[in-house]
């Protein structure tokens, strides 16, 4: 896993965060779901969030999407000082999450569910109408970008692979003019094709200065992509490293939190 | 990278022919059954079924069906189920009649008032079926005997303990609006069709079909304003969302409840309508108006291509679903066959589209 990907990798990391989320702290009754995590994306980088199972990676994208509030810590979103009180704040504040569930219907064509609850008008009053050929028009054109050939506008969204279904979920957060734009384990369900699909997805998205938050526990996919890597343990940062400059071993002890994990490997024989 | 930007189309793609994208729209099932069953009538039934007077025979149970197919395949499109339409006409009738003859209320008021209230009645149904989470089934089955017995028990009370209410006839008699609810449309045009030997008359000279029963033209209205904007505004859109998967839908900022509830008191506007023509036609309302319409609705909607289980369906196929239903219902009666053949054929019927539901739910979703 050392060599080095086809992806563009930039210098990002040195402009303004977007978003900065310092020492957050989450609480549920007698539970400390998140001890002090530090965050930021900058635009046009891929950070990527690293944790084994239990670690809180789903409640801190959660505080970072405006579903949780922080029991402690702030986020300051474009320097600003920011307090999200629902999901839609935060989407309006343009933090788009594609959740594992993607939010798509499979019934319902590509363009349908692109435009779903954001539907282009024409017309107005009593005519106001669906303004179906520009959204086909659009959608053909935004998949066309992302790299999907679709039959038609019309083809159902259950006629997709899995990754397609993904980059459909990412091209309409895009769209929908996301500055940050948080993918929870787009990966963990796809095979190795349209993973690298998603991944070059990914690289496409982080070009057009989107700060691209991607959650994940697979190490590979992470290093193939990433900008920047945070590890999240038992509820807290353990740092934050840039890409070159941690090895894929040492982030994977750092997710499973030491020594069992070097037992293993030594018996498995090599990264997970 | 670059090479993979603009890819060209997929080697592995047949080119769809035209039968093929046929396939994939929800109310072929129901164009397809309508051919079949002219075609049965065709060759069994007696000429006279095909003439103009029998198909505005069979055309006007059709309609009354089909108005309240439309409104229970938006329903279903949206993922819920309303067993009390039938019912609902009962009701909304004894609350129409109520207005007319013993209010003595003109039709200005009294039709707006039915339609209001029978949108309560939704509203309240559909709040129920939000707020408790459960299964719409369950909840307007239940309404199906609360209404029932509402109106059976507001019967008696308005009329002195008869189960009839007399006397709308006489009531709306006169009233300028009473023509758009009742009777038929396009008399001087039918009449004039006549003198020039164009349809069929009687020796009198008068046409054997006098106009277009008005519930004929309010069908083909509502079938085409439910196509209009499930295909063409937004709010169509929502409610396929809503239909499909109503949590995916409230994450991307659909309006899920708010679209239930409307539809909810959609269809029981559209039992209202019903209930309206209808009375305004026999003259009087009972409490067994409307009985199993339900039933009939919503296999008048799933012969048209809804999916039981939400997000799918077209206003078209009920349509054609409800004209099916009129076509064997009264064609039976132009045939040697026993008419009560006609249960068989319609549980046949159902369980067919059904079957041809599921199939092209599976094409469209690529399952395998």
């Amino acid at each position: 896993m050392t060599q080095d990907t086809t992806f563009h990798h930039g210098d990002a990391p040195n402009a303004a965060p977007i978003i900065q989320m310092t020492d957050i702290e989450k609480h549920f009754g007698n539970i400390i779901a998140l001890a002090g995590v530090s965050f930021d994306v900058v635009p046009g980088e891929c950070h990527c969030l690293l944790g084994d199972n239990g670690a809180g990676k789903s409640t801190f994208i959660k505080t970072m999407s405006g579903v949780h509030k922080p029991t402690k810590g702030t986020i300051t979103f474009e320097g600003q000082e920011m307090n999200f009180n629902s999901p839609r704040d935060a989407m309006e504040a343009g933090i788009a999450t594609v959740f594992q569930d993607l939010a798509m219907i499979p019934l319902m064509s590509v363009t349908r569910n692109f435009f779903m609850g954001r539907e282009p008008t024409k017309g107005s009053g009593i005519l106001k109408r669906f303004d179906a050929e520009r959204a086909n028009e659009i959608t053909m054109e935004e998949m066309r970008k992302m790299g999907i050939n679709l039959r038609g506008p019309d083809q159902a969204v259950g006629t997709l692979s899995g990754g397609e279904r993904q980059t459909v979920a990412i091209a309409r957060a895009v769209y929908f003019g996301a500055k940050v734009l948080i993918l929870d384990e787009p990966t963990s369900a796809l095979g190795v094709r349209q993973t690298s699909n998603v991944l070059a997805t990914i690289d496409r998205v982080r070009k057009q200065g989107v700060g691209v938050v991607f959650i994940s526990h697979n190490v590979r996919h992470a290093l193939a992509v990433g900008d920047r890597f945070t590890v999240l343990n038992r509820g807290k940062t353990l740092g934050t490293a840039k890409r070159g400059e941690i090895t894929p071993e040492a982030l994977q002890d750092l997710m499973a939190g030491g020594q069992e994990m070097a037992q293993l490997e030594g018996s498995l024989g090599g990264t997970i | 990278m670059t090479d993979t930007t603009t890819p060209i189309g997929d080697e592995r793609l047949k080119q769809e022919t035209f039968f093929a994208k046929l396939m994939k729209r929800p109310e072929l099932g129901a164009i397809a059954g309508v051919i079949l069953v002219v075609a049965f009538f065709l060759a069994t039934a007696d000429s006279a079924m095909f003439t103009l007077s029998g198909i505005m025979n069979f055309m006007t149970p059709a309609a009354q069906l089909g108005i309240l197919a439309i409104g229970a395949a938006l329903l279903m499109i949206g993922g819920e189920f309303d067993l009390s339409i039938g019912s609902m006409v009962a009701f909304a009738g004894l609350f129409f009649g109520v207005c007319v003859v013993t209010w003595q209320l003109p039709l200005i008021l009294a039709i707006p008032m039915t339609f209001v209230f029978a949108a309560c009645v939704g509203a309240v149904n559909g709040s129920i079926v939000i707020r408790t989470g459960l299964p719409s089934f369950i909840v307007t089955l239940a309404f199906l005997f609360i209404l029932r017995g509402l109106s059976l028990v507001g019967l008696k009370l308005a009329t002195n303990g008869s189960t009839q209410l007399r006397g709308v006839r006489d009531a709306v008699e006169g009233d300028w609006l009473a023509p758009i609810f009742s009777g038929d449309a396009f008399e001087g045009l039918f009449a004039a069709l006549a003198q020039a030997g164009l349809i069929d008359t009687f020796k009198s000279g008068t046409p054997k079909v006098p106009g277009i029963p008005v519930e004929i033209l309010w069908f083909v209205a509502i079938a085409l304003l439910a196509t209009y904007v499930l295909l063409r505004t937004p709010a169509g859109n929502w409610i396929f969302a809503t239909g499909g998967d109503s949590n995916a839908a409230t994450n991307s900022g659909v309006p899920v409840n708010k679209v239930k509830i409307s539809l909810f008191m959609l269809t029981a506007c559209c039992a209202a309508l019903v209930a309206i023509i209808t009375v305004m036609d026999a003259g009087s309302t009972d409490a067994r108006r409307g009985f199993q319409k339900e039933f009939e609705a919503i296999i008048a909607a799933v012969i048209g291509g809804c999916l039981l289980t939400g997000g799918y369906g077209s206003a078209i196929g009920a349509f054609f679903g409800a004209i099916i239903f009129g076509m064997v219902v009264i064609g039976l009666t132009y045939t040697g066959f026993d008419q009560d053949w006609f249960q068989v054929f319609l549980g046949g019927m159902l369980l067919i589209a059904v079957l041809f539901n599921n199939a092209i739910r599976k094409r469209v979703t690529g399952e395998r």
